[in-house]
C-alpha cells in the first residue's frame, strides 16, 4: 500500500522536475544561469489560473484535445512500472494499450490544432503524423525484444524481474541496439533537439510547439502537464531498460530509479545543448534508423 | 426456427422493392412503405441470427432440381454471425437512403435503387445460408449483379459508368474462378454439398489447387491487394449508403467464403496462412497509403477497405497457422481478431459512408481540399463522424482497438511462449502498428480537411445538417462502436461460440480493460465540462498567424499538403503525378497545382496490358468485320476443311512411307 502511495505520488508530482534539470542543464552548459529548478511548476499553476483566449474559428474539439490528450497519458503511465515498483494497472497485452493509448493522445492533439485553422498548425500536425508512422512500428520492435527476452506480454513482468534472468552474451547486442532506438524514440516523441525544437524563434520550424500555438490558460496548462508526463514515462521505459538491477530493498530502488531518470533529463539537457535541430527530411533518417536497430535487434535476438 | 425467421427476412428483403413497383406512380408514401418491409424484415432476421448464434447447426433442403442435387440451405454459428451485419445494414441503410436519396428528388432512380437495395441484401443473406454450390451461387450473382446495378446508379456520369464495367468484369472473373472452385470441388469429393473433406483423402496438389482457386475468386470480392483495383473506383461512384453496404458488408462475403473453405478443407500446409498473412500484411500497408493520397473522400474511404481488409486476413492468416501447428490458441486468437473485426469494420466503415454521403448531400463536393468548417455547420455528422474516425484507426476506447488488439495478442503470444514458428508472425505486429498509425493520420487529415477550421472554398457555402433519416442510423452505429469498444467482454460470448473455445476472457482480462475504459469515457466527459463551464469565461480572438491581422481561409494546411510527408515518403510505390505551372517571371500571373495518384493494378498495370493486348492483336480485326459475306466465306472454309477430313490419306500416302 504504501509502496502504492508513494508510486502514485511520484508519478503525479515529479514529471515537470525533469523538465526543470534540463532547462537547468541547457541554461549551464550555455553560460547561463537559467530558471529555477520548479520553474515548470510555477508555470502550471500560473497557467491553471489564468483566463483563455479562444480562436473564433474553433469548436469543442480544440477543448477536448488537451484533455483526452491529458488523460490518455497518464492512463498509458499507469500501465508503466516504475524501477522495481509494479505499474498500477498490468495485464496480458497492456503493452498494447500503452502504444495506442499515445496514438489518441497523438490524435487528439493534432485534431484540436487543426481545429484552429491555422497553416503553422497544419504543418506541425503533418509533420508530427509523418514522424509517428516510423516510431510506432520502432516502439513494437522495441517491445517484441522483451517479450522475446522475458516470455511475458505484460510490461510489468517484461521490464522487471524476467528482463535480466535471462540476459548472457548472445543477447546482449540485441539489447544495446534496442537501447539507442529507444533512445531516439524517446527524443522524438517528446519533441527534443535534434528531431524537433521547442525554442525556435519560428513557428514554421517547430513540431509539437506549432501545434498547441492557439491553446492557452488552463488548456496550455494539459499540454504541457501531459508533455511532462509523457518524457517522465519513457525515460522511466528507457531508465529500467539501462539499469536493470535495482536494489530488492524498496527504498534503495526508488532511489536508484530516481538518480537513473534524472540522469536520463540529464543526458537529453546535454544533448540539446551540443546539437543542432536535423533538417525535416534527416529527420525522417534518424527515425527509421531507430527502427531499423529495433527491427534489426528482434531478428537477430536469441534466447 | 432461426434458420425459418431467416428466409423470411430474405423473402421480404427481396420482395420490398416489388412492392413499389407494383403500388404505381401516383402513390407518395411508397418509399417510406418498402423501407418499412425492409425494416421490419431485418429485425426479424436479426433476431433469427442471434437465436442461430447460440444453437446447433441445421440445415435442410431448400427445393428440389434434380440435374445438380438440390439447393441445401442451413444456419451455423459462423453464418448467423456474418448475417447480422447483412440484415444491421441492411435495414440501416433502407432508412439512410430515404434522407439521402428521396423519391421527389430521384423520381427515376429512387425506386431502381430501391428495388436492387432488396436483392442485394437477399442475394447475401442467400449465399450466407447456402450449404450447397446451386444456393450458394445464386445469392452470390444476385449479389454481384445487384450490386452492379446499384453502382450504375449515376449512369449519366462517364466516370461512374466506367467503374462500374470494372466492376462488372471484376465481379465475373471472380465468379469464374468460383466455378473452377466448385467443378473442382465435385471432381474431387464428388458432390456439390459443402461438407468438410478428411485429413489424407485428397492429394497436396489438389488441395492446393483448391485453396488457390478459392483464394483468388473470394480475394477478388473481399478485395484484397493485388486484386482490389476494381473497389476504390466502384465504392466511390456508389450513393453513399450503397458504398457503405458494400464496403462494409458486401466485401466480407470475400472474407466468410474464405473461412467456409478453410473450414472445410484438412489442416492446411503452413504455406496457405504464410500467403493469407503476407497478403493481408501488403493489403493493409499499402491500402492506407493509397488512402493517404486521395483527394476524394469516398475513394479515401475505399482504399480503407482495402486496408480493413488486410487486417482481417492478418487474423485469418494466424487462425490458418494455428491449424497448420496444431495450436487452438492460436486459431482462438487470430479467427477472434477476424470476426470481431468483420463486425467491427461494418459498423465503422458504413458509419463513415453514411457520414462522407451527409457531407456530399449539403454540399454536394467530394474534393477534400475545398472543404473545411463543416464542423460548425453540422455538428451531429461531425461527430458521428469523428467516432468513426477514431474507431477506424484502432484507436481506444472504441471498438477498432479490440479487434486489433486480438490480432496483436495472436501474433505476439506465440513469441512470449517461445514457440519455433514465433518469428513470422512477430514480425507482422510492427507492420499492423505502421498501418495503425498512417490510418491515424489519414483520418486526422480527412477529418480536419472536412470539419475543421474554415471554408476553402465559397461553393460550399449554403450547407445544412442532414435529416433524421441520415442521423438516426449514423447514431445507432456510433452507439455500437463506442458500446464493442468500452465493454468488449460480452462480444466475446459471441465469439467464444464461434471458435468452441473458451479461452478469450483468460488470455486477455478484458474486464479490467473494459473498467479501465468507462472510467476513461466518464473522466473525459467531468473534465470537459469542468473546462467549458469555468467562472472565467474565456475570450474570442483571431487565430494566431504570427501577428498577421487579416487571416484568409485559403491560408489553411490542405488535404493534400498534409498528405505531401507521407507521399514524399511512399513515393516509390505511389508515383504521384503533379501538374504545376512553372514560374518563370518575376511577377508571375495565375499558377495553378494539382497532383493525383493512379490506381497501382489497375492504372499501371492492367490498363496498359489491354492497351498493347489490343494493338497486338488488330490485324485479327480484318476477319471480324460484320460482313455476312465474309462469314459466308468462312462457313465455305470450314465445310471445306472438314470434307477434306473424308479424303482416304492413309491409303494414298502409306504405300509410299513403306517403300
Amino acid at each position: 500500500m504504501i509502496d502504492q502511495i508513494i508510486h502514485m505520488s511520484v508519478y503525479i508530482l515529479m514529471p515537470p522536475l525533469l523538465f526543470g534539470i534540463m532547462n537547468k542543464t541547457k541554461a549551464y552548459l550555455a553560460g547561463r544561469r537559467g530558471a529555477p529548478l520548479l520553474q515548470p511548476y510555477y508555470d502550471l499553476i500560473r497557467l491553471f489560473k489564468k483566463k483563455m483566449v479562444i480562436s473564433s474559428t474553433t469548436t469543442w474539439v480544440f477543448y477536448a484535445g488537451p484533455i483526452v490528450t491529458m488523460l490518455a497519458v497518464i492512463v498509458a503511465g499507469l500501465l508503466m512500472p516504475l524501477g522495481q515498483s509494479h505499474a498500477i494497472i498490468s495485464f496480458t497485452g497492456d503493452f498494447i494499450l500503452f502504444a495506442y493509448l499515445f496514438a489518441l493522445a497523438r490524435f487528439f492533439t493534432t485534431i484540436a490544432a487543426m481545429d484552429t485553422g491555422s497553416a503553422f498548425e497544419g504543418m506541425g500536425v503533418a509533420r508530427e503524423m509523418t514522424f509517428s508512422a516510423i516510431i510506432e512500428p520502432g516502439l513494437f520492435f522495441a517491445f517484441l525484444v522483451f517479450v522475446k527476452l522475458s516470455g511475458s506480454m505484460s510490461l510489468t513482468v517484461m521490464l522487471q524481474r524476467n528482463l535480466y534472468g535471462s540476459i548472457n552474451q548472445n543477447n546482449f547486442a540485441p539489447l544495446v541496439m534496442v537501447i539507442i532506438g529507444l533512445s531516439i524514440i524517446l527524443l522524438a516523441e517528446n519533441s527534443r533537439i535534434p528531431v524537433d525544437d521547442p525554442n525556435t524563434h519560428l513557428e514554421l520550424t517547430m513540431i509539437h510547439e506549432a501545434m498547441v500555438l492557439d491553446h492557452s490558460g488552463p488548456l496550455l496548462g494539459l499540454i504541457e502537464y501531459a508533455a511532462n508526463v509523457k518524457f517522465f514515462i519513457l525515460s522511466s521505459l528507457l531508465c529500467t531498460v539501462i539499469v536493470p538491477i535495482f536494489s530488492s530493498d524498496g527504498w534503495l530502488s526508488w532511489l536508484g530509479f530516481l538518480t537513473g531518470i534524472i540522469l536520463i533529463s540529464f543526458m537529453v539537457g546535454i544533448v540539446e545543448s551540443i546539437m543542432a535541430r536535423l533538417r525535416m527530411s534527416r529527420v525522417t533518417i534518424l527515425l527509421f534508423s531507430a527502427f531499423l536497430l529495433c527491427g534489426s535487434a528482434v531478428i537477430i535476438f536469441e534466447r | 426456427m432461426s434458420l425459418q425467421l431467416i428466409i423470411v427476412a430474405i423473402v421480404g428483403i427481396a420482395l420490398s422493392g416489388v412492392v413499389g413497383i407494383l403500388l404505381g406512380k401516383s402513390v407518395k408514401c411508397k418509399q417510406a412503405l418498402t423501407t418499412i418491409i425492409v425494416l421490419i424484415s431485418s429485425v426479424l432476421g436479426l433476431v433469427g441470427a442471434f437465436i442461430g448464434l447460440f444453437s446447433e447447426a441445421t440445415s435442410f433442403k431448400f427445393f428440389y432440381w434434380p440435374t445438380i442435387g438440390g439447393a441445401l440451405i442451413g444456419l451455423d454459428e459462423l453464418s448467423a454471425f456474418f448475417l447480422i451485419p447483412v440484415f444491421l445494414i441492411g435495414g440501416l441503410g433502407a432508412i439512410y437512403g430515404m434522407g439521402y436519396w428521396k423519391l421527389s428528388e430521384h423520381i427515376y432512380s429512387s425506386q431502381k435503387l430501391q428495388l436492387f437495395w432488396g436483392f442485394l441484401v437477399a442475394g447475401m443473406g442467400l449465399l450466407l445460408i447456402g450449404r450447397h454450390v446451386f444456393s450458394f451461387l445464386m445469392g452470390w450473382e444476385l449479389m454481384a449483379i445487384s450490386a452492379f446495378i446499384l453502382v450504375m446508379t449515376e449512369d449519366e456520369e462517364a466516370e461512374c459508368r466506367k467503374s462500374g464495367l470494372v466492376y462488372l468484369i471484376a465481379t465475373h472473373i471472380s465468379t469464374l474462378t468460383l466455378f473452377g472452385f466448385f467443378a473442382l470441388w465435385h471432381y474431387a469429393t464428388g458432390s456439390f454439398v459443402f461438407q468438410p473433406i478428411g485429413e489424407g483423402i485428397l492429394q497436396p496438389g489438389m488441395l492446393n489447387a483448391l485453396f488457390f482457386l478459392a483464394l483468388i475468386g473470394f480475394g477478388l470480392k473481399a478485395g484484397m491487394m493485388p486484386l482490389h483495383f476494381w473497389l476504390p473506383g466502384a465504392h466511390a461512384s456508389a450513393p453513399s449508403h450503397v458504398s457503405a453496404i458494400l464496403s462494409g458488408v458486401m466485401l466480407k462475403m470475400g472474407i466468410y467464403g474464405l473461412i467456409r473453405v478453410g473450414l472445410l478443407l484438412p489442416t492446411p500446409p503452413s504455406l496457405w496462412g504464410t500467403i493469407i498473412l503476407t497478403v493481408g500484411s501488403i493489403s493493409g500497408l499499402l491500402g492506407v497509403v493509397f488512402a493517404i493520397a486521395q483527394h476524394d473522400i469516398k475513394k479515401l474511404l475505399a482504399y480503407h477497405s482495402v486496408e480493413n481488409i488486410g487486417i482481417i486476413l492478418i487474423g485469418l492468416g494466424i487462425a490458418f497457422l494455428g491449424r497448420t501447428y496444431n495450436q487452438p490458441e492460436w486459431v482462438a486468437l487470430g479467427m477472434a481478431g477476424c470476426l470481431l473485426h468483420v463486425w467491427n469494420h461494418s459498423l465503422f466503415k458504413s458509419l463513415l459512408f453514411f457520414g462522407a454521403g451527409s457531407v456530399l448531400h449539403s454540399t454536394g463536393k467530394r474534393n477534400l481540399d475545398i472543404m473545411g468548417g463543416l464542423g460548425k455547420k453540422m455538428p451531429v455528422t461531425a461527430l458521428f463522424f469523428l467516432i468513426g474516425a477514431i474507431a477506424i484507426s484502432g484507436i481506444p476506447p472504441l471498438n477498432g482497438f479490440v479487434s486489433e488488439l486480438f490480432i496483436y495478442i495472436g501474433l505476439i503470444r506465440p513469441t512470449a511462449l517461445g514457440d519455433p514458428h514465433a518469428i513470422g508472425l512477430a514480425m507482422t505486429a510492427p507492420v499492423l502498428a505502421m498501418i495503425g498509425a498512417l490510418a491515424a493520420a489519414c483520418f486526422v487529415k480527412v477529418y480536419s480537411a472536412v470539419f475543421l477550421g474554415s471554408e476553402r472554398s465559397e461553393d460550399i457555402k449554403p450547407v445544412h445538417e442532414s435529416p433524421k433519416t441520415m442521423l438516426i442510423p449514423m447514431a445507432i452505429l456510433a452507439a455500437l462502436c463506442v458500446a464493442i469498444g468500452v465493454f468488449p467482454q460480452y462480444v466475446t460470448f459471441i465469439l467464444e461460440s464461434i471458435i468452441h473455445q473458451k479461452i478469450l476472457l483468460n488470455i486477455i482480462p478484458l474486464k479490467i480493460y473494459s473498467f479501465f475504459s468507462l472510467g476513461f469515457v466518464i473522466s473525459i466527459v467531468v473534465l470537459y465540462i469542468w473546462m467549458k463551464f469555468r467562472p472565467k469565461k474565456p475570450k474570442e480572438a483571431l487565430t494566431w498567424d504570427c501577428g498577421y491581422a487579416k487571416p484568409t481561409s485559403r491560408m489553411q494546411y490542405t488535404a493534400t499538403s498534409f498528405g505531401n510527408g507521407f507521399a514524399i515518403m511512399f513515393e516509390w510505390i505511389l508515383h504521384s503525378k503533379v501538374h504545376k505551372t512553372k514560374l518563370n517571371d518575376v511577377m508571375p500571373g495565375q499558377v495553378t497545382f494539382e497532383s493525383h495518384v493512379n490506381e497501382l493494378v489497375l492504372d499501371r498495370f492492367l490498363k496498359p496490358f489491354f492497351r498493347k493486348t489490343q494493338t497486338a492483336f488488330s490485324w485479327f480485326g480484318r476477319f471480324q468485320q460484320g460482313a455476312s459475306q465474309n462469314y459466308i466465306l468462312y462457313i465455305l472454309i470450314a465445310v471445306l476443311f472438314l470434307m477434306a477430313m473424308l479424303v482416304p490419306y492413309n491409303e494414298w500416302f502409306l504405300p509410299f512411307i513403306k517403300n
